[in-house]
């Protein structure tokens, strides 16, 4: 793999914050711990990396310590880097808007116009922290260039359910016609079944982004959905590209808990950590897990650093869990440093870090309506 | 810049490692792997960082490649500094020709150089292939406490086993009066641990005179040698130099052989050995393979073991450590083993009592390995080792005690 200069990467770390509001009271979107070891973020940088960019910029908004403890000089992921590198933007005073504190995509992007601005790639790709897969953006890219695109919009085929559509992050919808050219888009549209679901990411040609900035920033109208796709959609060469492996929106709690359980299907595993493609993280020096006498462990991912001496099944153990004897855990994803005591019993639990299950604790939920305990509290 | 270091600690890496056969055919000593996700050098290399040891050389000779490249910018071990760091010393050419290293102390003596570019006031001398977490920094204030001109760290071992080593005799006070290398009749248990704290200006004089000294018996035709032990500090104890013996307490373990390679990984999974990789204070860094976490199944058994990331386990795990990256399959069976980085055991495989080496495949009902009671003979008992990349074809057997290193 060789770098590409051409290409500059987004990521929106914070869009959608108030959709996972338990998790997000402490860090944003893309600080969200995720499948036993990373943050959500994780995979739109390791797309980055894997795809050859090496300038990437991350915007956030609020809440961004645990973030920045997280990405540090960009070293875990090849970034500390002179040419390109990461860049964190945080919102910063402007007297012209708002303090800084945008509420939409277009309004963050000119919030960091002159980062982007600055930067010698012609094309920028968009991402958010939002959406777990693995994308390979090299055949994209050169489907845009090819194609002489203006703006490429990556999307998957799943399936949407009205009924689930109260979510404060909204789901956008798309239509393509039969040659792959954008026809409309839709915003929690009201039916349910299978569709093209963007997945909030795409590629576009820098001197357009500049255009679609400068404009929303006249007509005051920030919302990229609302002011490009669904009115201007004829003024710019807009194609779809589909994403066909898995893809996993993280929306709510149960979107989140359900993400994390699809770990457990070797397919689902095979597709997010392909050979050849590692998802990077921030190294935590944990030593390998360690089962005791009578641990008895099934259909479980679990991150190193984690001491197992009871009973696992069907969950997600992030790093440094311990499981005291007798203790039995079921359906659950437990986060970085949670220690369940001795004897206790818990079925369908989340626990946020560092939290402490009390010897003979019994917590029983149902994996529809998984409990949520917050970071370093006691259950 | 001002690249003064109180300390510089140098590391020989350079060791073959003969006794551990197939796995260090193609692999420094110091690069073998280790309880699930270390290779041997990750302890003195992270017992410098955590002792506040910032500069350190590796001296390296035998099959560097993959030692080389494991250490990289040293950014693992937070050694990668703008000034001092990890630095990888390998032989080098000069005017008057090149010189392989021609043991331990001319190893030092060629790098000289590199030691006074740091202008250091202590140097500590390390070996590569033992397994312990220790504060250098303990040592070397007691050290300058005595005003010493080298301190020795020695451990107390059993009196059966003192012959195996060397033997340092004390006074009193701890000051060293006689040092042995493997004596046949014992006089103390003190064994050299062969971590050494040196005041740089002695150590200097020394080496210079050991080079002086070597060569011009070698000239002469008579036998000479360049090692620590036995000609450094033994001139040193000549001339009525200041030495003394840093006793350590805690776990050290020489991995020098198959049989203690695999007891140091059985050790891991001891509750009772106090060797703790899970202190937050002091962790023993390591470069990561950047893996997703591992995946243990539906029909899995995993009980007394350690198993890194990476691992996809679906068989039956017993007492045994398997790296990072390793696949048991269903119906497999790993009792009482090491399983390194990357190797898949089939479906019906059993492997017991063995070291299987890196990237190595045992096919479906092949065997390694037999537990010493299912042995006949017992004398001719130990440990089956399959050596790196190496596949042992469905059906087949390594015995026990029987070391491959080409597939079968």
């Amino acid at each position: 793999m060789s770098v590409n200069f051409n290409v500059l990467g987004l990521i929106f770390a914070s869009l959608h914050d108030s959709s996972l509001r338990e998790m997000t009271e402490l860090r944003t979107m893309g600080s969200v711990p995720f499948g036993g070891r990373y943050r959500l973020i994780d995979f739109p940088l390791s797309n980055f990396v894997n795809s050859g960019i090496s300038e990437v910029g991350v915007i956030t908004k609020h809440n961004y310590g645990s973030l920045l403890d997280h990405i540090g000089s960009g070293r875990d992921w090849d970034l500390a880097r002179k040419r390109g590198g990461i860049h964190i933007l945080p919102p910063y005073s402007r007297t012209d808007n708002r303090e800084g504190m945008y509420t939409s995509r277009l309004d963050a992007l000119k919030n960091v116009w002159s980062y982007v601005d600055h930067s010698k790639a012609k094309y920028v790709i968009l991402s958010n922290a939002n959406f777990v897969a693995t994308i390979d953006f090299d055949p994209i890219l050169e489907q845009h260039i090819s194609t002489g695109s203006d703006i490429t919009l990556v999307y998957g085929t799943g399936y949407y359910e009205k009924e689930k559509r109260t979510h404060p992050a909204k789901n956008t919808v798309l239509e393509f016609d039969n040659e792959n050219y954008f026809v409309s888009a839709m915003v929690d549209p009201d039916f349910s079944g299978e569709c093209k679901i963007w997945l909030e990411t795409m590629i576009v040609s820098k001197n357009v982004l500049s255009n679609i900035v400068s404009s929303a920033s006249s007509s005051g109208i920030y919302s990229f959905t609302k002011s490009i796709l669904q009115t201007s959609g004829h003024v710019y060469k807009i194609m779809g590209y589909e994403h066909k492996d898995v893809f996993m929106r993280i929306d709510s709690m149960q979107s989140f808990y359900k993400a994390n359980m699809a770990l457990l299907d070797a397919d689902t595993r095979n597709a997010l950590f392909p050979k050849g493609r590692p998802v990077f993280t921030k190294v935590g020096d944990n030593a390998p897990v360690h089962y005791g006498i009578d641990a008895k462990v099934k259909n479980s991912l679990i991150a190193d650093g984690c001491i197992i001496e009871g009973t696992v099944e069907n969950s997600i153990l992030f790093r440094g869990v311990r499981v005291a004897k007798g203790a039995v855990v079921k359906n659950c994803v437990l986060m970085q440093g949670t220690i369940v005591g001795a004897d206790s019993d818990i079925n369908a639990m989340i626990t946020d870090k560092n939290v402490e299950v009390q010897e003979n604790a019994v917590h029983t939920c149902s994996v529809q309506h998984p409990l949520f305990k917050g970071k370093g509290g006691k259950a | 810049m001002n690249t003064k270091k109180r300390v510089v600690a140098m590391l020989l890496a350079g060791g073959q490692g003969s006794r551990l056969y197939a796995l260090t055919k193609n692999v420094a000593k110091p690069a073998v792997p280790y309880g699930g996700k270390y290779r041997l050098i990750d302890f003195p290399l992270s017992n410098c960082t955590n002792s506040g040891i910032d500069t350190v050389g590796v001296l390296t000779q035998y099959q560097p490649l993959v030692l080389n490249e494991y250490i990289g910018n040293g950014e693992p071990w937070d050694l990668d500094r703008m000034n001092g760091g990890v630095h990888v010393l390998p032989p080098y050419e000069t005017q008057s020709g090149a010189s392989w290293y021609e043991g331990t102390a001319n190893a030092i003596y060629q790098n000289i150089r590199f030691i006074e570019r740091y202008d250091p006031e202590y140097v500590v001398v390390l070996g590569g292939d033992h397994i312990y977490k220790m504060d250098y920094s303990k040592m070397i204030d007691f050290h300058v406490r005595n005003n010493a001109d080298c301190t020795i760290s020695v451990i107390d071992v059993p009196k059966a086993e003192a012959s195996r080593f060397g033997i340092m005799i004390c006074n009193d006070e701890g000051k060293v009066t006689d040092f042995v290398e493997k004596p046949k009749e014992p006089k103390s248990t003190l064994a050299s641990m062969g971590i050494y704290v040196f005041s740089w200006d002695k150590l200097r004089k020394y080496l210079i005179e050991n080079e002086k000294d070597a060569n011009a018996k070698r000239k002469a035709g008579q036998p000479w040698s360049k090692d620590f032990g036995k000609d450094i500090i033994t001139s040193m104890l000549r001339d009525g130099q200041s030495l003394f013996a840093y006793e350590f307490e805690g776990y050290w373990k020489d991995v020098g052989t198959l049989d203690s390679l695999w007891e140091a990984n059985m050790d891991l999974i001891n509750p009772n050995v106090p060797l703790d990789l899970y202190d937050p204070r002091w962790k023993i860094y390591t470069r990561s393979s950047y893996t997703p976490p591992q995946y243990i199944g539906e029909d899995a058994k995993v009980e007394n073991s350690m198993v890194a990331e990476g691992s996809n386990v679906d068989g039956e795990v017993d007492f045994s450590v398997l790296f990072a990256g390793v696949t048991v399959e269903k119906g497999a069976e790993v009792r009482y083993s090491i399983v390194m980085p990357g190797t898949v055991i089939k479906a019906g495989a059993v492997v017991e009592y063995a070291i299987v080496g890196e990237d190595c495949v045992i096919c479906e009902g092949a065997r390694v390995g037999n537990p010493p009671e299912k042995s006949g003979d017992r004398d001719d008992w130990g440990i089956a080792v399959v050596g790196h990349n190496v596949t042992v074809s469905e059906g087949k057997s390594v015995a026990p005690k029987e070391i491959i290193s080409d597939n079968v």
